[in-house]
């Protein structure tokens, strides 16, 4: 066979892996579009769920999702911020801070199912604080820290030399520098990389199972002072996400709908994770034409 | 007298307040070592969280052998998983994790190297501006998701295409398949990008076609990379919980074919570790499987920082 020929195949070989990959990715939104839509409305995005067959609206559940966020990005944007610019600014170029960067790129590493299991026996068997929003919240920090302050360090480091020099050579302290000058450049690449990874926190199970628990108690949305049992905003109540709960409804099945239910689920959370992908997108590029006056 | 003596305090004042101002520490200093302790701070949170994790799990792991008095082979090769009744044998899990990691990564590699060659080396403009988005977005769905369409999809068609209950290894490989997929694809391309230009341009000028530039130079010079990108790849699959859960069947019994519900230790996991009671056999057993998947976590990037290191000294050479 001559060299020619083979070439040509292997064109066709890698233009049908690559439609065949295309047709994946399509395949699998047309599938939960058209298998889910149709069963989204607003009661079903706003009702209360069945607390034994898990059958009915997902209110609370994408309530839930959405405060766990809040409460994550809460605790883990500031904790990878301060990591990031140590990684950045401050770290020698050393064992220790090799080390250090071991240590970080372990934790991206881990199973989040292992994650999940450690905030379960850390927070609910050690410190018998039950499954809570607060454990969750906790546990998804493990598992978003690392590719936070990893995402934070890049955009922090891709800033240019001179940047850095003018400020100190204005008599500002670094951290000044770092604060004043080095994170508004850096900005739209941090936003992106916190938004991106809203989106993968939007969507984990695995980690929430055993720490935020699986039940979702029917909360009073007219009360919101967060001490109060009944409160949404207790984050002391065990709190079920949408993700958890699909994985319920199909692990227990006994919802008589229940693939029609979790279909809708997953239409869903697949239109928030799209939403925070876009979002991520439009959100960096304004940014970045705010701070660098580029058109 | 009396002006000299106001002369030499006035001086005096002066020293004194150049003294402070020398040797004490500025507002920027102040200001630097408030810095440095904030962001000394943080980094030390993360390395507490990182030690505290493999602390725990590893002393919780290793009660079944401290504490319970079970042999580490035993557990290791034993095939016969009932805790309740004291029988710890691990390997039905063990076995069903690796089956379907290896089996993931077979499939989904040639599929990953395959868009990666086309993305970077015969339509580099629609790879970024159509197949990036897609290997983004097959990256953002959620692993439940992969799950409910495993379970909505792939396990009733295998029910169609083999019979039985379409739950087992090979459902759980599909499902892992399309989920490894963009994991590897995305490294290979970083690793293909960085492939000198003067490599290929070389091989070009040579009389070489695409393909043969292709498999002869660029591939190969990218090795290491494409191999770090397969064991990125195997790690996900490995330590993938639910999607693989959902689909498997998860019945702890040695995965006799392809076919048959197994389970892995992550599905053990997730469908056990709620229903134990904490300190006991059944209990310290599951802490074992998760120290398991731990060392394999850490097995995994030691591995890629074993080939990355080997594939630099190949460049330097």
């Amino acid at each position: 066979m001559n060299a020619k020929r083979m070439d040509l195949i292997a064109t066709i070989v890698i233009d049908l892996i690559v439609a065949s990959v295309v047709g994946i990715l399509f395949f699998l939104l047309a599938y939960i579009l058209s298998a889910g839509l149709p069963h989204v409305s607003w009661s079903f995005l706003t009702g209360a769920t069945d607390a034994f067959s898990g059958a009915g609206g997902i209110g609370v559940q994408l309530f839930n999702s959405f405060y766990l966020l809040v409460l994550t990005m809460l605790i883990s944007v500031p904790i990878s911020l301060g990591a990031g610019i140590y990684l950045a600014e401050y770290a020698k170029d050393n064992w220790r801070t090799s080390l250090i960067r071991s240590a970080i790129e372990v934790l991206s590493s881990l199973p989040s199912v292992v994650v999940g299991l450690f905030g379960f026996l850390l927070f609910v068997v050690k410190f018998k604080i039950g499954f809570s929003v607060i454990s969750g919240a906790i546990a998804l920090t493990f598992f978003n820290l690392p590719l936070l302050t990893r995402n934070i360090e890049e955009s922090l480091s891709a800033v240019s030399r001179s940047q850095r020099e003018a400020g100190l050579s204005l008599g500002l302290s670094k951290w000044k520098t770092e604060l004043g000058i080095i994170l508004p450049v850096a900005l739209p690449g941090i936003v992106t990389g916190i938004v991106l990874s809203a989106g993968r926190v939007f969507g984990e199970a695995a980690a929430l199972i055993y720490t935020a628990g699986q039940s979702a108690p029917v909360t009073n949305f007219a009360d919101w002072n967060p001490m109060d049992p009944a409160s949404p905003l207790n984050p002391f109540r065990p709190a079920e996400t949408l993700a958890v709960h699909i994985w319920k409804v199909n692990t227990e099945g006994l919802a008589s709908n229940a693939a029609a239910l979790s279909a809708a689920a997953s239409a869903v959370l697949i239109i928030a994770v799209l939403l925070f992908n876009l979002g991520a997108r439009l959100l960096g590029s304004y940014l970045y034409r705010r701070v660098t006056a580029s058109k | 007298m009396e002006q000299t003596n106001f002369q030499l305090k006035k001086q005096d004042a002066q020293t004194h307040e150049w003294d402070t101002r020398l040797h004490h520490a500025t507002k920027a200093t102040r200001e630097d070592w408030i810095g440095r302790g904030i962001s000394y701070f943080c980094i030390g949170i993360i390395i507490l969280v990182v030690a505290s994790m493999l602390w725990f799990i590893t002393s919780k792991g290793i009660a079944t052998f401290t504490q319970n008095h079970v042999s580490l082979w035993k557990f290791l090769s034993g095939t016969d998983w009932a805790p309740d009744q004291g029988k710890i044998g691990a390997l039905p899990m063990i076995l069903g994790s690796f089956a379907v990691t290896f089996a993931a990564a077979i499939v989904a590699t040639p599929f990953a190297v395959g868009t990666a060659i086309f993305m970077t080396e015969i339509s580099p403009n629609r790879g970024r501006k159509f197949l990036q988005p897609v290997i983004e977005l097959l990256v953002g769905i959620p692993s439940v998701v992969y799950g409910f369409i495993g379970l909505a999809v792939i396990v009733p068609f295998m029910r169609h295409l083999v019979g039985g209950s379409g739950f087992g290894i090979i459902s759980a490989t599909f499902v892992l398949f399309v989920m490894v997929l963009p994991t590897i694809t995305s490294m290979t391309v970083d690793s293909l990008r960085a492939v000198p230009r003067y490599y290929k341009e070389a091989s070009l000028a040579l009389g070489a076609t695409r393909w043969q530039t292709v498999s002869r130079v660029i591939l190969r010079s990218a090795t290491s990379g494409i191999l770090t990108a397969v064991i990125f790849g195997m790690a996900r699959a490995f330590g993938e919980a639910l999607a693989v859960q959902m689909v498997i069947g998860n019945a702890a019994v040695m995965p006799k074919n392809l076919i048959s519900p197994a389970s892995t230790l992550t599905s053990q996991l997730t469908t056990g570790i709620g229903d134990t009671i904490d300190g006991t056999l059944p209990n310290n057993a599951l802490w074992s499987l998760a120290l398991i998947l731990l060392l394999m976590s850490l097995f995994f990037n030691a591995l890629v920082r074993v080939i990355a290191k080997r594939g630099q000294l190949k460049h330097e050479r």
